[in-house]
């Protein structure tokens, strides 16, 4: 088995709380291989953003990792102490969250903000640090970037401040970077630029990318491989190809079903029914039971785990071939 | 930035036009000044003659407008109980006033600070808890009481320090006195600086906890984490400098609050300050001393808060640049 970039292996994240303890991510195992663009999606409070949080290691307490392993190059780092996994952060997995507008710090200057990261993870000095900010500003798209780089983030238009996000979080070349939904709060004009930006750059640095995001087309589009989640945990992961155009889980099927096909416009979008279950009565057996339009009595009972199915893995009973057999 | 100032400028002229006709009517309506000054059987004639050279006929637009150059001209008139200028009266004690108000200040903030910091940063470490608990006290307690608590134990118990008067002073050139040059002096200041500062220590204290709280939680605390930034740079360069934006405003109006409110320490204490000469001249309705006092007080608060406007403006560029791109 080739050596993943990442590796995450049945996490479990949990937060006590009054009424016990609630397991939000519950058996969560996947990989990122090096420069791989893996695409997560799922309906909100399914557990993206957690599972990301987990991985950069800021979970923000009382929610803590309770069972697994994350491991990067190797190395095992959801046990790290705080200061050294501060020095994984930024400088091997970097990050990018939703809101641009509010994700830089209205009290210095955009360059000022780009050479204290530089000069964290690396011995430049003061000035080779402010060319290498120029530099970057430049990459991600900036105009005029030796006059934008004393300007202060008010400056600058949701866009051009998601821009510099970007130029932050990929400044000393991580090997990951986690996208938490990076376009969700842009306009929708721009989320498209910014997409093929994130894209372009992590594919000429080489960077791997887990990109959260609510938008099947753009995981058609830029991730080689997609997660579904469901309920905290993994509902299929696979290539993008199978899961969007075959997907499996009757979960992803219905998830797909809600991209609007272009032509039909006047058709109304279909949403699967009914909602996902709070985290404190998940039904017995398999999560999405209540919803899913293909359960059987097996599905009531166990919980599925996943299993593989030509190349992609699929937690529903529905593909468990043995068990068919009985 | 100019343009700002002279603004702000023109603003704190206009309150100060406020305040001034609120001493000028305390003047006129609140006792006949020429009864103070004359005795008994003084003759009407002899009453008119002075009201006309005191110019107390003229219409009241222009005795306004006199008392305002006058008290441009720091000219306050004379004393009723003291017969002296008001002036000079305010002037000899206003070094004492000041030098008690900035050194508390000064112990309130250098205190609260740190405190606040520590706090915010580790709420639920019991030892924040008790500094909050303990920090209700300063609060709730009126300073006059826990002026008399430092007495009783630091002065009658222990004997360590003095119990009142502002010790040896020191007469610089230009007439300040100050009592900072001596060891009684100094010795004398900490209990009255202490009892004035508490109130201010504990609400800068637990307002930079509570800034604190808010600016941790705030996305771009969250994102400068991500970015592997050490936790000295987050907590102190990001976090600390976003709190302290609405703290300065805070504080410059309670150093104002510490010059107002030394008038109670400075009679527990019998401080020879602005404070304790104002509650003599309120027994005596010494009009011209109270409504000095009250244009002097004012004329601070004005000075610290434009000072604070300014400091507003150099800490956040926000106010600083006129806004272009963003948009929001
Ligand atoms: N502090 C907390 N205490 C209890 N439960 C929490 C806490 N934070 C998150 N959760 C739960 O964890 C689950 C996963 O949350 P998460 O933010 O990862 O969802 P998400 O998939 O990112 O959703 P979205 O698309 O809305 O961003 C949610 O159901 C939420 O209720
Ligand atoms: S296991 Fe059963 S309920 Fe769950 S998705 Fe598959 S068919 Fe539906
Ligand atoms: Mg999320």
């Amino acid at each position: 088995m080739s050596k993943h970039l990442l590796e995450v292996k049945n996490l479990r994240i949990e937060f006590p709380t009054r009424k016990g303890l609630l397991t939000a991510i519950d058996d969560v195992s996947f990989h990122i291989d090096e420069g791989e663009v893996l695409g997560v999606v799922g309906e909100s409070g399914a557990g993206k953003s957690l599972t990301g949080a987990a991985i950069i290691g800021l979970l923000e307490p009382p929610g803590r990792v309770a069972g697994g392993e994350i491991v990067m190059n190797g190395r095992r780092i959801d046990n790290l102490g705080y200061e050294e996994m501060r020095k994984i952060r930024g400088r091997e997995i970097g990050a990018i969250f939703q809101d641009p507008l509010t994700s830089l710090n209205p009290l210095y200057t955009v360059g000022r903000q780009l050479t204290e990261t530089i000069m964290t993870h690396t011995d430049m000095t003061p000035t080779k640090a402010r060319e290498r900010a120029v530099e970057l500003l430049t990459e991600v798209g900036i105009p005029a970037p030796e006059k934008r780089v004393d300007q202060y983030p008010h400056q600058f238009s949701g866009g051009m401040r998601q821009r510099v996000v970007i130029a932050l979080a990929l400044c000393v070349n991580p090997k990951l970077v986690v996208a938490d939904e990076p376009t969700t709060a842009l306009d929708v004009s721009i989320q498209a630029q910014i997409i093929a930006l994130l894209k372009k750059l992590c594919r000429d640095h080489g960077t791997a990318v887990m990109l959260v995001t609510h938008d099947m087309g753009v995981i058609a589009e830029t991730a080689d491989r997609v997660a579904v989640m469901y309920a905290g945990r993994i509902a299929e992961i696979g290539p993008v190809r199978q899961v969007v155009k075959q997907a499996k889980h009757p979960y992803t099927e219905g998830l797909m079903g809600s991209i609007p096909v272009i032509g039909h416009t006047d058709e109304k979008l279909r949403q699967i029914e009914g909602s996902m279950p709070r985290l404190t009565n998940i039904p017995t057996g398999c999560a999405f039971n209540p919803r899913c339009p293909k359960a059987f009595d097996r599905c009531f009972k166990e919980r599925p785990d996943p299993i593989d199915v030509d190349g992609t893995e699929v937690a529903c009973w529905l593909y468990d071939k043995e068990a068919a057999h009985v | 930035m100019v343009a700002f100032i002279l603004r702000r400028l023109a603003q704190s002229i206009l309150v100060m036009l406020v305040v001034g006709l609120v001493a000028f009517f305390m003047f006129q309506f609140l006792g006949d000044p020429v009864n103070q000054m004359v005795g008994v059987d003084t003759p009407i004639a002899e009453r008119e003659a002075l009201r006309e050279r005191l110019g107390l006929n003229d219409p009241l637009i222009i005795r306004f407008g006199k008392f305002v150059v006058n008290a441009a001209q720091l000219e306050f008139g004379l004393s009723y109980q003291h017969k002296s200028p008001v002036t000079d009266l305010l002037l000899e004690r206003l070094p004492a006033t000041i030098e008690l108000s900035m050194v508390s200040a000064v112990i309130a903030f250098a205190l609260a600070l740190p405190a606040g910091v520590y706090t915010g940063l580790y709420r639920n470490r019991w030892s924040s808890k008790a500094m909050l608990t303990l920090s209700l006290v300063g609060i709730s307690v009126p300073t006059f009481l826990i002026g008399i608590l430092f007495i009783y134990l630091f002065a009658v118990v222990l004997g360590w320090l003095p119990s009142f008067g502002r010790g040896d002073v020191v007469t610089l050139p230009g007439g300040w006195t100050t009592g900072l040059l001596t060891t009684s002096g100094l010795k004398a200041i900490i209990l009255p600086a202490l009892t004035l500062g508490l109130f201010t220590l504990t609400l800068i204290m637990r307002l930079i906890r509570a800034e604190m709280l808010e600016v941790l939680r705030t996305d771009y605390i969250k994102f400068a984490r991500a970015r592997g930034l050490t936790n000295r740079a987050v907590n102190f360069g990001h976090a600390l400098k976003n709190t302290l934006v609405p703290v300065i405003t805070v504080t410059g109006l309670l150093l104002g609050n510490l010059i107002a409110f030394a008038i109670i320490t400075e009679s527990v204490f019998q401080w020879p300050g602005m404070g304790r000469l104002f509650l003599q001249s309120i027994q005596e309705v010494d009009l011209p001393v109270m409504s000095a006092y009250l244009v002097m007080i004012s004329f601070l608060f004005v000075v610290l808060n434009l000072v604070v406007d300014i400091l507003y403006y150099v800490v956040d560029p926000r106010l600083r640049v006129e806004g272009h791109g963003g948009g929001h």
